[in-house]
């Protein structure tokens, strides 16, 4: 490859997004004064506005158009990275600027160029404030988030993953809900914690490995079983948190409950997977023995998110905090997929990542359009909201269905894979899981129930207008692909089949000296 | 022949989509012209398939490939055999029917074109489920069904009571998925593939194999037809998974006969019947057929009997009618099973069409006690739910009388463990099924008006939309089982499409019994002997109790409720099962998830661990600042207090 796909991939939003910001106007924007728009500046900030939009759009687009070719231009028999970049960067202690995908990462980084022109057009009319700064915020996130999933210096990787949730940490703590300030600092403290564990991890390795930060060579490094239960260890409090699982998911509720809904549809859709990801890109091929070893932890914390969490979001009054747990529960699935070393749960995990993405990013969106209407996110100020917007409905228990893995959704396919990799393993496992047909279904279309149907709640509910054109737009294009990855999953999990294969294989030897 | 057999199901599925999608913009009559039209095609195209089948083509490939994984490929394909063309010709025959009666029923309903648009789902879902060459769209069709079900049931859905009945009926059916999904799995797992002919053929290997589990070994193909019938009894209604298809009478009549009544429920018995050849390893989950399906059989029978909504004395009839099959499956009378689900599918249509079709005359009224007399203002109604309810009942010449007989007697030869029991139950409902579905037909149609003067005023018969489909159903209704009869018994209609081992062969003797007349013959013979046993004169029997009690001597029933106080109470409270899953299971889990979320997320890992971290800093913090008081004479005691204790230390040591 001559051209840097993936630097472009990274670089071009960052530096897009940096220019966005210098479009906001300083005095207007900064008084984050939504009746300073009517006075006599008003017209200018407007106008500015207005093309931070645009430029914001132009630029997701483009992003999202430069990354089709890493799926179309992609090498499905090979688990070797590709599009790979590299370039010498601190000589002193070997760090390098490398970059490349894998069958792993890059339908990772699909989903984020997407998303990120989701949230782009989700925020056009409803973010009145600071405008350039929210967009520029979304752009500089995605870049980064590209970053991770590129990265294949343990530096490099280390920088994007801390820089990441600076963006988040604003977009929570400025455009968010009347708690934010707690929310983003339990957000920010619980990540920070598992991520200097990581460090540790990585500094170990970098002199394990006799002076690499290369990923890949971590990946060949021999270590014995002690090492690698605490490298392990350490990864773990890293991703686990941003998983997240039990028993470290307390911030997640709350940080989806505090974030505007562009926050909401990122964090859930994207930041959740680089949980995951790592779990894939370090735990297990850098400590294939430890994680065997400690296969029966993670097991069973994935299968207490799918049944305890499950029960917890039946409890939940608050919509968003209903989907935060759906969220928790369902990422229990990529979790014990990952932990079960056979091909289905691999994929099963892959694909349900992918899938979550679509459906928790769309579900998050539709309670965004209601709470744009109602400035409510209590179940119990709604009902009825079928009749009013009858088109926001069908999408809404479109999604819903998805969520409660009904088959032809993408929600079905990386459960079934998952259940059906833990039915090799151990048949209790997969009955445990598949409580989820059940918690699942219970939890999310309850919650339908008392939102979408049943006589209309108030007067309120009544003078809902239904989506509009742009709302349909984003709502459709989840839609489509929820129901594309439901119908026709092959074309998704075939760019996938060579690195995960590589994968069970590399876990399945032994690293121990 | 492939390209007929992907055009009948997807023929559905585009009329969904138009109709769904811009059913607003093209109007309500277009709608229903391309609803129809897409079944229509399909039921044709149905019976060209089913006489390829009957002339030896049979078809068993696949369409594409759904997914790989683990080497495993998983397809989308077609299983074309006698069983898949009975069922496709029955599913679209009878959803062409209540397409054309949804027409007269829904015409003042604003959600017209919505209607259409799932029943055409529906009809897909239905004809993917019984074509399907492999457990995966099984599974797929299954829960698709069960999907358009809920939205059906919920199709009024301002009305509390509609979304809290399809809720429910969606849990419990996914309490059956439950089940048929780890059952799935299990296959997976041990036949390495999960398409229908790899494991057929498999079976006998996979019989040989156990597994330890509770209670001691267990032979792995009863775990996975336990699991499968699970799922069976979910969507077929069995006790203790039967309490959903009762409220599903929420939904509007015309799905309750094309979903609730004659084809989605009859899927678990289709499901079993595909399955005979794995069933037919273990007598362990046999039995359990038999005896779930026993207890279906007669105790929702009896609370037919007190029902007076006429939907649900109809749905209960279902329930037990259920029973009657899945009791056929249990002895192994798999193609007795399916003829009585083909049977039922007519009548049962017929009867909840007839039932729509009272409830239209009497503006949305369904409590029998307010109906009475309409006999001579809705003849054709009256004279098609009479034929539905002879059937029913089980008298010769009409169609339930042949499939019904033919469960009893096979029930009767069975050797297998319960299989007294259910001779015993199957024989006793034949009694109250012929009790309470005369108890509706007199309640409704004789005797004197009950309704008010207003409902009087406006009675009348219903619009040919209505009364067409009534008699169309009638037609099969009262000679399906005079037409079908031999062809089941003698196997032709069915071919190798069902597998039966000799050992449970109770439909057997039946034959046997039968032994070379043909034709018009052995209908005589069947007919002969159909009146001279016990059934028949169960039946009329009941038909007499209902006659005395509902139109001789209409005080009696009320003496009897009040004598038999208890025992009516049960049967009002249908057993106490919803009662019981209400505050055990719903509250129960929404109670659990609220101490879960208070006592551990919120109280244990938030408040004790997390925010008593920050707290423990700040109080650290706070400390700490105490002791810089900024006076420079603190610190200097401080200092010398140190040098004290440090010098002391020295010197101690």
């Amino acid at each position: 490859m001559n051209t840097p796909l993936l630097s472009i991939l990274i670089w071009l939003p960052i530096i897009g997004g940096v220019l966005v910001l210098g479009v906001g106007d300083a005095r207007g924007d900064n008084n984050g004064n939504g009746d300073g728009n009517g006075n006599g500046d008003g017209n200018n900030n407007g106008a500015r506005a207005a093309l931070a939009r645009k430029l914001a759009l132009g630029l997701s687009s483009a992003v999202l158009l430069l990354s089709v070719p890493l799926y179309t231009q992609f090498d499905a028999g090979s688990a070797a990275m590709q599009f790979t970049e590299h370039a010498r960067w601190i000589d002193a202690f070997n760090i390098h600027y490398a970059l490349g995908v894998d069958g792993i990462s890059m339908p990772l980084i699909l989903l984020t160029t997407l998303l990120t022109v989701v949230v782009v057009v989700a925020g056009w009319q409803v973010i009145t404030e600071r405008v350039a700064q929210y967009m520029a915020a979304f752009l500089i996130m995605e870049g980064l988030m590209v970053g991770v999933f590129s990265a294949l210096d343990a530096v490099l990787f280390y920088l994007f993953w801390e820089a990441m949730l600076i963006p988040m940490f604003l977009i929570i703590g400025i455009w968010g809900g009347p708690n934010r300030i707690y929310a983003t600092i339990k957000f920010f403290l619980y990540t920070l914690l598992g991520s200097l564990l990581m460090l540790v991890a990585l500094l170990y390795l970098y002199h394990a490995s006799g002076g690499s930060f290369s990923i890949l060579d971590y990946h060949r490094l021999p270590l014995a079983l002690t090492p690698q239960i605490f490298i392990f260890l350490a990864f773990f409090a890293a991703f686990a948190v941003k998983v997240p699982m039990f028993p470290v998911h307390t911030w997640l509720p709350d940080a989806h409950v505090e974030a505007p809904t562009g926050g909401s549809v990122i964090l859930a859709a994207v930041m959740l997977k680089m949980g995951g990801y790592g779990f894939m890109r370090f735990n297990l091929p850098v400590t294939p023995d430890a994680s065997r070893e400690l296969a029966w932890l993670m097991i069973t914390l994935s299968l207490i998110a799918v049944v305890y969490i499950a029960l917890v979001a039946l409890a939940q009054r608050d919509m968003k905090k209903l989907i935060a747990y759906s969220s928790i529960s369902h990422m229990g699935f990529v979790t014990l997929g990952l932990f079960l070393f056979n091909a289905h749960g691999f994929e099963g995990a892959l694909l349900q990542m992918i899938s979550h993405g679509f459906i928790s990013g769309a579900l998050f969106l539709c309670v965004g359009v209601l709470y744009d209407r109602m400035h409510s996110r209590q179940l119990a100020d709604y009902g009825g909201v079928a009749t009013p917007m009858p088109v926001f409905a069908a999408f809404m228990v479109l999604f819903a269905l998805a969520n409660a893995g009904l088959p032809g959704t993408s929600g079905f396919v990386g459960e079934l894979l998952v259940i059906l990799g833990a039915f090799q393993v151990n048949a209790w496992i997969a009955a445990a899981a598949a409580l989820t047909l059940i918690f699942g279904a219970a939890y999310t279309l309850w919650m339908v129930k008392r939102v979408v149907y049943g006589a209309v709640a108030s007067d309120k509910v009544a003078a809902l207008t239904d989506v509009n054109r742009r709302e349909i737009l984003f709502l459709a294009v989840l839609a489509a692909l929820v129901l594309l990855v439901g119908v026709w999953p092959a074309p998704l999990l075939e760019v996938m089949h060579a690195t995960l294969e590589h994968l069970a294989q590399h876990t399945a030897a032994s690293k121990l000296p | 022949m492939t390209a007929i057999y992907t055009v009948i199901p997807l023929a559905c599925l585009a009329a969904a989509l138009i109709t769904g999608l811009f059913g607003k913009r093209i109007g309500r009559r277009a709608s229903h012209a391309v609803a129809i039209a897409g079944v229509a095609l399909a039921f044709a195209l149905s019976l060209v398939v089913y006489a390829d089948v009957r002339a030896g083509n049979l078809f068993n490939d696949s369409i594409y490939t759904w997914a790989v994984s683990g080497g495993v490929p998983l397809r989308i394909g077609f299983m074309i055999d006698e069983l898949s063309a009975v069922m496709m010709v029955v599913v679209t025959f009878v959803s062409l029917m209540v397409h054309i009666y949804t027409i007269g029923y829904m015409a003042d309903d604003p959600g017209y074109q919505r209607f259409f648009c799932y029943i055409a789902l529906f009809t897909f879902a239905m004809l993917m489920l019984v074509m399907a060459n492999n457990f995966l769209q099984l599974f797929f069709g299954w829960e698709a069904v069960g999907l358009v079900s809920y939205l059906l049931i919920g199709f009024w859905y301002e009305r509390d009571s509609a979304t809290a009945a399809n809720l429910k009926a969606f849990l419990v059916n996914r309490v059956g998925d439950f089940g048929f999904l780890l059952g799935i799995a299990a296959v997976l797992y041990l036949f390495g593939s999960l398409d229908y002919g790899a494991v057929f053929a498999g079976a006998e290997r996979v019989a040989q194999q156990s597994v330890a589990g509770p209670f001691g070994e267990w032979q792995w193909l009863t775990v996975i037809c336990l699991l499968l019938f699970v799922g069976a009894m979910g969507k077929s209604a069995q006790v203790p998974l039967h309490v959903w298809l009762p409220d599903s009478m929420e939904g509007p009549t015309p799905i309750s006969a094309l979903i609730h009544a004659a084809t989605m429920v009859t899927a678990g018995i289709f499901m079993v019947a595909r399955m005979s050849p794995l069933f037919e390893w273990s007598e362990t989950a046999l039995s359990v057929v038999l005896v779930v399906g026993a207890s279906t059989a007669i105790f929702m029978a009896l609370v037919g009997l007190v029902q007076n909504d006429i939907k649900r004395v109809v749905a209960y009839s279902t329930l037990s009618q259920l029973g009657y099959m899945t009791v056929a499956l249990g002895v192994s009378a798999y193609h007795i099973a399916i003829f009585h689900l083909g049977t039922h599918a007519f009548f049962k249509a017929l009867l909840f069409l007839a039932a729509g079709s009272v409830i239209i005359a009497m503006h949305h009224e369904q409590d029998m006690r307010k109906m009475g007399g309409l006999r001579a203002i809705m003849p054709l109604t009256y004279i098609t739910a009479a034929a539905g309810s002879l059937a029913l009942a089980g008298i010769p010449p009409f169609a339930g009388f042949f499939s019904k007989d033919a469960i009893i007697e096979s029930a009767r030869h069975s050797d297998l463990w319960g299989a007294g029991y259910a001779y015993v139950a199957v024989l006793l409902g034949v009694f109250v099924t012929a009790f309470y579905s005369f108890r509706m037909l007199f309640m409704t149609f004789h005797g004197k008006s009950r309704a008010d003067a207003h409902t009087r005023r406006h009675l009348r018969e219903s619009p040919w939309v209505v009364t067409g489909p009534l008699l169309a159903l009638a037609v099969p209704s009262v000679v399906a089982g005079l037409m079908f009869f031999e062809p089941v018994l003698n196997g032709a209609l069915f071919g190798d499409s069902i597998v039966i081992a000799p050992q449970h062969d109770a439909a057997a003797q039946l034959v046997a019994s039968y032994e070379g007349k043909q034709g018009l013959a052995l209908l005589f013979a069947a007919l002969l002997h159909g009146i001279t046993t016990a059934p028949f004169w169960l039946a009329v029997a009941g038909i007499g109790g209902a006659w005395y009690a509902y139109c001789k001597n209409p005080q009696l029933p009320a003496k009897i409720a009040a004598a038999a106080g208890p025992l009516y109470a049960i049967l009002q409270n249908k057993y106490g099962f919803d009662a019981f899953y209400q505050k055990v299971f719903a509250r129960g889990s929404l109670r659990l998830g609220e101490v879960l979320f208070n006592r551990i997320d919120a109280g244990l890992i938030d408040d004790s661990i997390v925010n008593n971290s920050a707290r423990t800093v700040k109080w650290c913090a706070a400390a700490a600042r105490k002791v810089q008081t900024g006076f420079t004479y603190h610190y200097a005691f401080a200092m010398i207090v140190g040098l004290f204790c440090l010098v002391t230390l020295f010197v101690w040591l």
